[in-house]
């Protein structure tokens, strides 16, 4: 992932790169992967945001006959869709500060401490991810349905807490291996305590990284859709379900389109935010660059 | 101001013994090198005195208070990181007043003697600046400025210029030694470069394998090795294994008076090797001539092999392959179980009462 992170090609001042500039050779190679990947991944995404806007589409036509926020205005004035989206963001940010305060401090003892069992129960934590998921939800939803959690919502943020788990410990233990021990021992030195240091210099030195982990997990769990259906419905519809029921139900792909760029566009910003924030070095590294 | 005591200080790590029974008496406002190759034990007693380790036996005394069982934090010690270890996400102030803060003093206070602090090591009007926008050295000033501000007893420095080029590690350590002398503060100082220690330490403290070879005023480490570690690891010396008979040492062709009987190492100094003219039994061929601008040193094989370096004036020249006398002036040979014995010129008996300053 280090390509996030603007690299100058030369590590020279101006002058010195003006004289040993020369031009560099057209990588066929690269451009082929480049139009290739631009083809897989932005076309898509490009024609989705396209279908948004668009009232009239029919083929063999490259651009739509008709353009308008006809579509706009109808999802939007739907109750159900802002319904749906604030119970999104309800559950996804109590998933998400749930998992922060078990995980984090669970990667710190991994990271930091060496007891009996460390390597198994490490491993446990992440074996949760080798399991076919949907397998786990259905065994999952069985037991919610005798604890009456089935369409509750505490019932869809426990069973998606289980999907953070991979990316809130794997991520944060390698941020804690990460701090030097010296910048700890060089402030128990200057006379902090060892609960001081923590909060002062390993979770500051940690931080850019805990807050990539933080910030997949949110994006994550907002477009979880196998544990929101099987658990949450009918009571808790979240975002995806309702955008699913939509394209589903509806033989108009614009309403689809329409919550796609709606959904896209603040999760972008969101992710823009982070890398002005932290600096595109640290966000990179974060994320395992 | 302080001082520390360390008695019968040993630690091992698992089954790997890092320092074996050493006593050291270090006096207030000396600075001492622990001098050794890696793996001596040197960081670790470092780590001992900061409170970072707890030794396996022994005690550790400041100033007559028994530490050896208090955390750093409760240590008046300071510690330079060989890595600087400043933190990152605080500005250069904020890295010097860290250590202010928990100690409560108001803020006017910690903003003058931070300021006092970044002059003293010549850093004024740098306090806004982030550790990353600093060079080398000075990184390693502001973790000096950040031990220093805490007015420790005792300023422990583990290698801190070791990353540093020469010509800059050789003004910060002297920069070092004016702060450590002006302020009168008792430190300890890590290096593995022997010309470090010898620049800038009261007393040098010469390990190796986890055990204290010798401890020494520089010159007298450097004059009066007591063992032959020390000899072959302060300074260049030629180190000949050698056969004592007959009130002799042969050694490589080389015959030199010597008492004593058995198997003994032959030690001599490349400066303490003259050029004269060919003699029988003190000629060598030279292989390569280096010239050092102040001083030339030649590289010479004996009869026998035997690499011999001779250090002499920078107006002689000599052509590679030609055969020249050497008189030796001095010599120490190195006997097992026996304590080193020192001879001076080829004829004259040894001198070991004699004293280096």
């Amino acid at each position: 992932m280090t390509d996030l992170a603007p690299v100058s090609p030369f590590d020279a001042s101006p002058s010195a790169v003006g004289r040993i500039a020369r031009r560099a050779p057209i990588d066929w190679t690269g451009i082929a992967f480049l139009v290739g990947l631009a083809a897989v991944i932005l076309l898509p995404l490009v024609v989705t945001a396209v279908w948004a806007f668009a009232e009239v589409w029919r083929f063999p036509a490259i651009v739509p006959q008709r353009m308008g926020l006809g579509y706009w205005q109808e999802t939007l004035s739907r109750t159900d869709v802002w319904q749906a989206l604030w119970l999104s963001l309800r559950i996804t940010t109590t998933v998400t500060v749930i998992s922060a305060a078990i995980c984090f401090p669970a990667a710190y003892a991994f990271a930091r401490l060496d007891f009996p069992g460390r390597n198994m129960l490490f491993l446990a934590f992440l074996s949760v991810q080798a399991f076919p998921k949907f397998g786990l939800i259905i065994a999952t939803a069985t037991i919610f349905l005798t604890l009456n959690l089935i369409g509750t919502f505490w019932g869809v943020v426990l069973i998606q807490l289980v999907g953070t788990l991979l990316y809130m410990i794997w991520i944060p233990v390698s941020a804690f291996q990460g701090v030097d021990r010296r910048l700890e021992e060089a402030a128990r030195d200057v006379g902090a305590s060892p609960m001081r240091v923590f909060w002062s210099i390993t979770l500051p030195q940690a931080a850019p990284t805990l807050f990539a982990a933080i910030l997949i997990t949110f994006v994550n769990t907002f477009y979880e859709t196998d544990a929101a259906w099987l658990i949450g419905l009918p009571n808790v519809r979240t975002m995806p379900m309702v955008m699913i029921a939509f394209i589903n139900n509806a033989l108009e792909v614009q309403y689809g389109a329409v919550l796609f760029v709606f959904l896209w566009v603040p999760s972008f910003l969101l992710m823009l935010a982070a890398r002005r924030v932290m600096g595109a070095d640290a966000f990179a590294k974060g994320l395992g660059g | 101001m302080a001082q520390v005591r360390l008695t019968g200080i040993a630690k091992a790590f698992g089954k790997v013994t890092a320092l074996d029974a050493m006593d050291l008496m270090i006096d207030d406002g000396e600075l001492v090198c622990l001098l050794g190759p890696s793996g001596s034990g040197k960081s670790t007693l470092l780590r001992l005195i900061g409170g970072f380790e707890t030794p396996s036996e022994g005690t550790i005394a400041i100033d007559g208070v028994d530490v050896t069982h208090l955390p750093p934090e409760r240590r008046p010690t300071a510690m330079v990181f060989q890595s600087h270890a400043l933190w990152s996400h605080m500005t250069v102030h904020g890295n010097i007043a860290f250590g202010l803060k928990l100690r409560r003093l108001p803020r006017a206070e910690i903003r003058e003697r931070v300021e006092k602090v970044l002059d003293l090591v010549g850093l004024a009007g740098y306090s806004a600046r982030l550790p990353s926008q600093l060079s080398g050295g000075q990184q390693q000033r502001v973790a000096l400025a950040r031990s220093l501000v805490i007015e420790p007893k005792i300023l422990l420095l583990d290698e801190p210029f070791a990353s540093l080029d020469q010509h800059l590690r050789e003004r910060l350590r002297d920069e070092v030694r004016d702060i450590q002398q002006r302020l009168g503060i008792t430190a300890v100082f890590v290096t593995h470069g022997q010309d470090e220690a010898l620049a800038i330490s009261d007393r040098i403290v010469v390990l190796a394998d986890g055990r204290m070879q010798q401890v020494g005023r520089p010159g007298e480490i450097y004059a009066e090795p007591k063992t032959a570690f020390v000899a072959g690891f302060i300074g260049a010396m030629n180190m000949l294994d050698g056969t004592l008979a007959d009130g002799e040492i042969a050694a490589g062709g080389l015959r030199l008076a010597a008492e004593g009987s058995g198997a003994a190492r032959l030690a001599i100094r490349p400066e303490d090797i003259a050029l004269s003219e060919p003699e029988e039994g003190r000629t060598v061929t030279v292989r390569r001539m280096i010239d050092f601008g102040s001083h030339v040193v030649i590289d010479s094989t004996l009869v026998d092999g035997t690499h011999l370096r001779i250090q002499t004036d920078k107006t002689i020249r000599v052509e590679a392959g030609e055969r020249v006398g050497i008189r030796v002036e001095r010599w120490t040979v190195f006997a097992e179980g026996e304590a080193p014995r020192r001879y001076s010129s080829d004829t004259v008996r040894p001198f070991r009462e004699a004293r280096y300053a």
